[in-house]
């Protein structure tokens, strides 16, 4: 019995082991393959699945239109569960799919993992959503979304110049580097400005009850709250305020975005006035913005995210790229296409973008406000 | 002054919490001589149960009573069932052998949560919206002190249920020998199974304030305050009732003045200074603020 169970599961490893080489033959010649990397299993599943809808939206639109200096593109689209090790072999796969270049990883900790396996094939990779600063160093590698780091200067600069407030609490994540990344830029950005951190109070990862935060708050003459943190814990953070009746401005990180996935119907209002930095609103009028709504929303029944924005972005900056770099062919030269990286401006969903020497984005940031239950853009 | 009064409410109510947990500890380790790990999972189980009922039912006063009412006889048979179980075929196994399965009892039922309700937290409807009062200018939770009066009023019951009524009397036999209270006619197992009956309906009562405090879920709440809550009971000294209300509220109110006054430079080890109290404390008295000394006879 045991060893028939053997036998077979060795005739399956054959089989599953002769499968990549079979699909490997199926790419066709005349197209551009984009492979990308990100989970679609696991906890951070929502992120690859919104950034690979996202990806696959505007790739048919593009092709719809004739492709790129008439060549087609195909999406390649691997899970990585967010997992480091998982991300390296989906990498090695694509490569035998013979990907041309490559979006991913979705999340950092597996952007870092591949890094210098895509240096060392020296193809154009650009990372939709990985924001810690060591997920896009090399050369050939570029990031649509903000670092942490610039997060931290933008909101400083948003809160002293556009609001007008000078004295800022911030409440962060210890256990997150995320959330101490941003406060430390913005620390010194809002300190340079003029303005004074009248208060930091860290929690962490395991804390449920933000009374005594919010009480080391209003204890201090704080004009706004600063809240560079996840959604889930924001959830818990906004119960403790209203029950404290905490009145003061809330300004969040785009780390904020989705945070109406948690306080619905009644609860919705715990979040009113809330402003928050994110890349991309689906509510925004804009008429592209609309037009990607409208598409996602009737392909998978919700509106998209600002990572379905990132990746629907991140293909029309590689049209940009392909087309500078006079691509007309599947027959890319690397060193051309990197370099016409850097020349590009790219009028996207979430803002208008270009890349400077190091690959990071130059890019306007958007804020959005909570009100009435819903994301609204805000203007300025 | 006005922080002050502020924080010391804020450690009050957070404290009463860990107290009402620290009492199920401290009584099922005070009788059955065990340490119940799982005791904070039940609490997480009791949530998602009112996550559930008040969900489906609504939050009128009568369906909260209702729901509140099957959530603590859920978590009650909880515990039995997991006495039964898993703790019950080990009782003349090694206290070790008893400590993993509890681990492992802990770590089921937080994976049967996570199976059932998936990873992301969950908001439990709001309920006791009772408001604040105003002392001047001091905005004091009614929640919080309903926390402390329903804590102290099960203190208060449960050191007389077990003072005065034969059952009681039962628990206390067989907490101070096993043998000895079977050869006196005690059923030691039906008096275990009551301990752990009593100590989850406790973690029911206490899942009901904690979710009107804070009214999110997820597989790993409970865990890591079922530990701070046992930090308590042993401050306050294991197996002693009066000790786990003491312990459970002094943890709660060091946690919230750590958090509050510690300079901003140290406040990252807030939980660090809250704990070197308690290794000091311990230290200083192994047994626990009101624990009695085990005398060990030759």
């Amino acid at each position: 019995m045991k060893r028939t169970f053997i036998k077979l599961m060795a005739v399956c490893l054959t089989l599953l082991m002769t499968l990549p080489m079979l699909s490997a033959c199926g790419g066709s010649d005349e197209e551009i393959v984009i492979g990308a990397i990100g989970p679609l299993t696991s906890g951070a599943a929502t992120y690859g699945t919104s950034v690979r809808n996202g990806i696959q939206i505007a790739v048919d639109e593009i092709n719809a239109a004739g492709g790129v200096n008439g060549v087609k593109l195909k999406l390649e689209f691997l899970d990585d569960e967010g997992d480091s090790a998982k991300a390296k072999t989906a990498f090695e796969n694509l490569m035998d799919k013979g990907m041309d270049v490559l979006i991913g990883c979705v999340t950092s900790g597996p952007s870092v993992a591949i890094n210098d396996l895509v240096l060392e094939e020296g193809i154009l990779q650009i990372t939709p959503s990985a924001s810690q600063k060591e997920a896009a160093q090399n050369p050939n590698s570029f990031r649509l979304c903000f670092t942490d780091p610039l997060q931290g200067t933008t909101m400083a600069e948003y809160a002293y110049n556009t609001l007008g407030y000078r004295k800022a609490a911030v409440v962060y994540n210890q256990d997150d580097s995320y959330s101490t990344g941003i406060l430390e830029t913005f620390r010194a950005k809002f300190t340079e400005l003029g303005g004074t951190v009248a208060v930091e109070a860290p929690f962490s990862n395991s804390t449920e009850d933000f009374s005594a935060h919010v009480t080391k708050i209003q204890d201090t003459d704080a004009d706004y709250v600063l809240l560079p943190f996840y959604n889930d814990m924001a959830a818990k953070f906004l119960t403790a305020a209203a029950a404290k009746s905490l009145s003061l401005p809330l300004i969040g990180s785009d780390g904020m975005d989705g945070i109406l996935n948690y306080l619905q119907g009644e609860d919705a209002k715990l979040a009113e006035g809330l402003i928050y930095l994110t890349p991309f609103i689906a509510s925004d009028p804009d008429e592209k913005i609309q037009k990607f709504v409208a598409t996602y929303t009737e392909r998978h029944g919700d509106a998209p995210d600002q990572f379905a924005a990132d990746g629907y972005d991140c293909v029309y900056v590689i049209k940009a790229a392909l087309e500078k770099a006079g691509v007309t062919s599947n027959e890319i030269d690397n060193a051309a296409l990197i370099a016409a990286m850097k020349e590009i401006t790219v009028d996207g969903l979430t803002g208008s973008v270009s890349f400077d020497e190091n690959g990071e984005p130059m890019k306007g940031a958007k804020f959005a406000k909570v009100e009435n239950g819903q994301y609204v853009a805000v203007q300025g | 002054m006005q922080t002050f009064i502020s924080t010391l409410i804020d450690g009050l109510s957070l404290g009463s919490l860990y107290a009402l947990v620290a009492l199920g500890y401290s009584m099922v380790y005070g009788i059955a001589k065990m340490l119940n790990f799982a005791h904070g999972d039940v609490i997480m189980i009791g949530i998602y149960t009112l996550f559930v009922t008040l969900g489906a039912m609504g939050t009128s006063p009568l369906m909260l009573a209702l729901s509140a009412l099957i959530m603590i006889a859920f978590c009650a048979l909880l515990g039995f069932t997991i006495e039964k179980l898993a703790y019950k075929p080990l009782r003349t196994a090694s206290p070790l052998s008893v400590l993993i399965t509890a681990i492992g009892v802990s770590y089921l039922l937080q994976n049967i949560a996570l199976l059932v309700f998936g990873s992301r937290q969950q908001k439990v409807p709001t309920y006791f919206s009772l408001g604040s009062i105003y002392i001047g200018s001091v905005q004091i939770e009614l929640l919080s002190l309903l926390i402390l009066a329903v804590t102290v009023l099960i203190m208060i019951l449960l050191a007389l249920f077990i003072s005065k009524t034969k059952l009681g009397s039962a628990m206390l036999a067989v907490s101070e020998d096993k043998g000895a209270a079977q050869l006196m006619g005690i059923n030691v197992n039906a008096t275990i199974s009551l301990t752990f009956v009593i100590g989850s309906a406790l973690a029911g009562v206490g899942a009901l304030l904690y979710a009107a405090k804070m009214p999110w879920v997820g597989p790993y709440t409970g865990s890591v305050f079922g530990i701070k809550a046992f930090a308590a009971a042993v401050f306050g000294g294991i197996g002693s009732i009066p000790g786990a209300m003491i312990g459970g509220v002094l943890i709660g109110i060091i946690e919230a003045m750590m958090n509050v006054f510690l300079p901003d430079a140290l406040s990252n080890a807030s939980d660090g200074f809250a704990y070197l109290v308690l290794i000091i404390m311990l230290v200083l008295k192994p047994s626990g603020l009101l624990g009695r000394k085990q005398i060990e006879k030759v």
